[in-house]
């Protein structure tokens, strides 16, 4: 190990370091708070945080700049566990479970804990099944065990071709979340946004690899727990008076918001009522678009035409009127301007305004699981089990995508031994429990307020956090008089699954400065997140391809800049292929969980726990597990405008399902059919098996 | 080199401690996701259902680790395939 400082010694040092770094930041957001209260507007304090943070993480990276090979790649494997729980833990939490997850919750409840579920369940797996023998195997990146335990370059290959697939995949989602956030907190252009956030990414990984990705990684990690928990817990106080969200959402907002949904959903109480009567103009507005696409559907031209007559007859009628009504023909000619020019333009209109018949559903409550619609009962039935069939699949293939995404499992090649990967795998879900605890507590009060407060104000005096979102982005909150009575009901709001986090300071009144911090955290998730990703994806090019299958005599000096150019191209591709905004995050999230579930989990868990698995079998698991996981979200995800059948109605999202057991039988069959693998292979199984065994191997590797 | 019988009994009694966790972990996953409705019927702080899938299985996931970590550790040193102190 490089340096002269003991183990013990480095472990004292760090917390430390990150103690004084905890108390500047706490600083850094007091002095900020100060500024706002001096009158410093609030875009000059948006970028104040940005700049701030993203200087802050090139400093780590600039301070840990390397160029030897066991740093670049594995941070020097003295990462303590308690520290690289927290790197796992910001790696691992995206801007989807930043900003996303609570949302997520509010608008699905129950059925949306899957992904609560799923996304801390897998550290399980990766606890008892991986990560101890991936530490003790201790190379530098997941193909790395595939080549060494299979043999030959095909399974290291394939190995870098999931690994590319997914991580790509994924990182694109990341840098959209960049983008998004610097977007509205400085209000820069999208894709201004994006290369900004790039900049933060890249000075981070480019100078010092792994070793700086991890100790930002730490960085980011106190920021983001500190940003998501403030404005819960103060929130928790302000309805409930205790400060512990996780208890105070279940026993007091959630019997609270039950309570409201029944009334909402009784025709026979005054809030139920008024309620109902929102419900039947969207069900009256559906009717007429129904009514109106039939027509289309017969004769569009003659159709289309009468349609436009009624409308300019009704304004010449207006207009013919004794004393007209001038806000009356202002909208009567508004609607003949807008109406649809051809067939085409008139379907699309009228489909989406069929859809505000959704809107007339009943509340959904809350804690129901697999809540579910259907005419009759055996129909409810049926519907009930599909539904309950897809939450439990992607549970699965959540948790094992997470046992399996090589940007998290390459995290345990970093500490110093087998215990400590084990006990930072704790460590690691421990802190990813921490906000994962909480954003279900979030929903529950984010929509007692919502329930209570919100509901039944009036439209002339609407909470102030409202007003600003519904003028900021209609997309997040949409809020207009439906029945012109001059009082919210539930129905007349539609909130977008971001809006709960980003205006949680401001439901729980907060200042300025506390939605900065929050825009700031959900910043760091994102970059923490793209900073390993790319690590990632430039480690399997310059590592797997370059150096151990094209040039093996290839100098460190080599390998590292090739490397570091890699980053530095795939990152530019990365950020160029998200400015044109692929669009569907959760589509890319999903795909790049079930392709990497399907590619790597089956060969490295039989890799560990089966002598007997072979290269042969490697060779056809990976490849059945990709194709088929691969082959159905082409059959089944829109996006790909195939709209093939669905296999059992499972969802395209699980599309795991099929790849993990194809992966799983194409090893077996594979290994089965081809001879046992040489006795050199069964003794580097055996050699990770056991933490110390003296049996002369040295997988080490640096 | 050749394994011993001790190392054998090792790596049997990692098995069963990893099956024993991961059946546990299967029962408060899937079985208890499979029975969220009826769970739901009976209350403990909020919804049983609810609840435990918003927070109880995720406080087992977290135990189930640190149980395991703690487990091998003290195994490791019985067996004699503990690391030893780092420098």
């Amino acid at each position: 190990m490089a340096g002269q400082v003991t183990q013990s010694q480095f472990n004292a040092n760090l917390k430390k370091y990150y103690s004084f770094y905890t108390g500047g930041f706490v600083t850094f957001v007091i002095i900020v708070g100060i500024l706002e209260q001096l009158g410093v507007p609030n875009k000059i304090l948006g970028y104040v945080f940005l700049f701030a943070t993203i200087g802050l993480y090139a400093g780590i990276g600039f301070m840990s700049k390397t160029s030897e090979v066991g740093e670049y790649y594995v941070a020097g494997r003295r990462v303590p566990a308690l520290f690289n729980g927290m790197a796992t833990g910001a790696d691992w939490m995206s801007a989807a479970s930043f900003i996303g997850m609570a949302g997520t919750l509010y608008l699905s409840g129950y059925d949306g804990l899957a992904f609560v579920l799923g996304w801390t369940g897998g550290y399980c797996l990766v606890a008892i099944l991986l990560a101890p023998y991936l530490r003790k195997f201790g190379q530098f990146t997941i193909p790395d065990f595939l080549g060494a335990r299979y043999g030959g370059h095909l399974p290291r290959f394939i190995g870098v071709i999931a690994a590319i697939t997914c991580s790509f995949t994924y990182v694109i989602a990341q840098i959209y979340g960049v983008g998004i956030i610097t977007s509205r907190f400085t209000g820069l252009e999208f894709q201004v946004g994006v290369f900004v956030g790039l900049a933060g990414i890249l000075v981070c990984s480019f100078l010092g690899g792994m070793k700086a990705v991890t100790w930002t990684q730490v960085a980011q990690y106190i920021i983001l727990i500190v940003a998501y928990m403030i404005p819960v817990v103060w929130l928790s106080v302000k309805h409930t008076g205790i400060p512990i969200p996780q208890i105070s959402a279940y026993t007091s907002s959630l019997p609270k918001v039950t309570a409201l949904e029944k009334e909402f959903n009784d025709k026979t109480t005054p809030k139920g009522k008024a309620e109902e009567s929102v419900r039947a103009i969207f069900r009256e507005r559906a009717a007429a678009a129904t009514a109106k696409l039939a027509g289309l559907e017969k004769d569009a031209p003659a159709f289309l035409a009468a349609e436009k007559q009624k409308l300019t007859d009704k304004v010449a009628a207006l207009k013919a009127e004794a004393a007209p009504d001038a806000k009356a023909i202002e909208a009567a000619e508004k609607s003949v301007k807008d109406f649809p020019a051809d067939a085409a333009a008139a379907k699309k209109a009228w489909t989406a305004e069929k859809g505000v018949g959704a809107r007339a559903a009943p509340v959904k409550a809350h804690a129901e699981a697999f809540a579910v619609a259907g005419k009759t009962p055996e129909e409810i039935e049926k519907n009930r089990s599909i539904a309950k069939k897809n939450f439990l699949v992607l549970i699965a293939c959540l948790m094992i995508g997470t046992a399996a995404l090589p940007h998290i499992l390459m995290r345990y090649y970093t500490t110093p031994s087998v215990h400590e990967a084990r006990v930072s795998v704790f460590w690691g879900l421990f802190f990813i429990f921490l906000l994962y605890f909480t954003a279900p507590a979030l929903a529950i009060l984010a929509k007692y307020e919502v329930y209570s407060n919100l509901v039944g104000s009036s439209f002339s005096a609407l909470p102030a956090w409202v007003s600003n979102w519904s003028t900021v982005d209609k997309t997040l909150m949409n809020i207009a008089d439906i029945n012109k009575d001059g009082i919210v009901q539930l129905a007349e709001i539609v909130i977008g699954g971001d809006l709960i986090v980003l205006a949680t300071p401001e439901i729980a009144g907060l200042p300025y400065v506390i939605s900065g911090l929050v825009a700031a955290g959900g910043l760091a998730a994102a970059l923490s997140t793209a900073d390993g990703l790319l690590l990632t994806i430039a480690n399997a090019m310059s590592h797997d391809i370059y150096y151990k299958m094209i040039d093996p005599n290839a100098s460190t000096v080599r390998r590292i800049a090739v490397s570091k150019g890699l980053l530095l191209v795939v990152a530019l591709t990365a950020a160029y292929v998200t400015s044109l905004k692929p669009g569907n995050i959760l589509f890319l999230v999903g795909a790049a969980f079930s392709l990497a579930a399907s590619g790597f989990f089956p060969a490295l868990v039989m890799g560990v726990f089966w002598k007997r698995a072979n290269y042969l079998g490697a060779v056809l698991g990976m490849s059945f597990g990709l194709g088929i996981c691969a082959y159905y979200m082409y059959l089944t995800y829109p996006f790909f405008g195939v709209n093939g059948a669905k296999w059992w109605d499972i969802n395209p999202i699980s599309a795991g399902t099929f790849g993990i057991p194809a992966g799983f039988i194409g090893i077996i069959i594979g290994s089965l059919i081809s001879p046992a693998p040489s006795k050199e292979i069964q003794e580097l199984v055996d050699h990770v098996r056991y933490p110390v065994l003296s049996d002369g191997l040295d997988t080490k590797g640096v | 080199m050749q394994l011993t019988e001790k190392h054998k009994q090792y790596w049997n009694i990692n098995l069963k401690i990893s099956s024993i966790l991961l059946v546990l972990w299967f029962v408060v996953t899937f079985v208890m996701g499979w029975y969220a409705r009826e769970l739901n019927e009976i209350s403990f702080i909020g919804p049983l259902g609810f609840y435990m899938s918003a927070q109880g299985s995720l406080i087992i996931y977290v135990l189930i680790i640190a149980y395991y970590a703690y487990y091998m550790n003290n195994l490791d040193k019985e067996y004699g395939v503990h690391e030893g102190e780092l420098e």
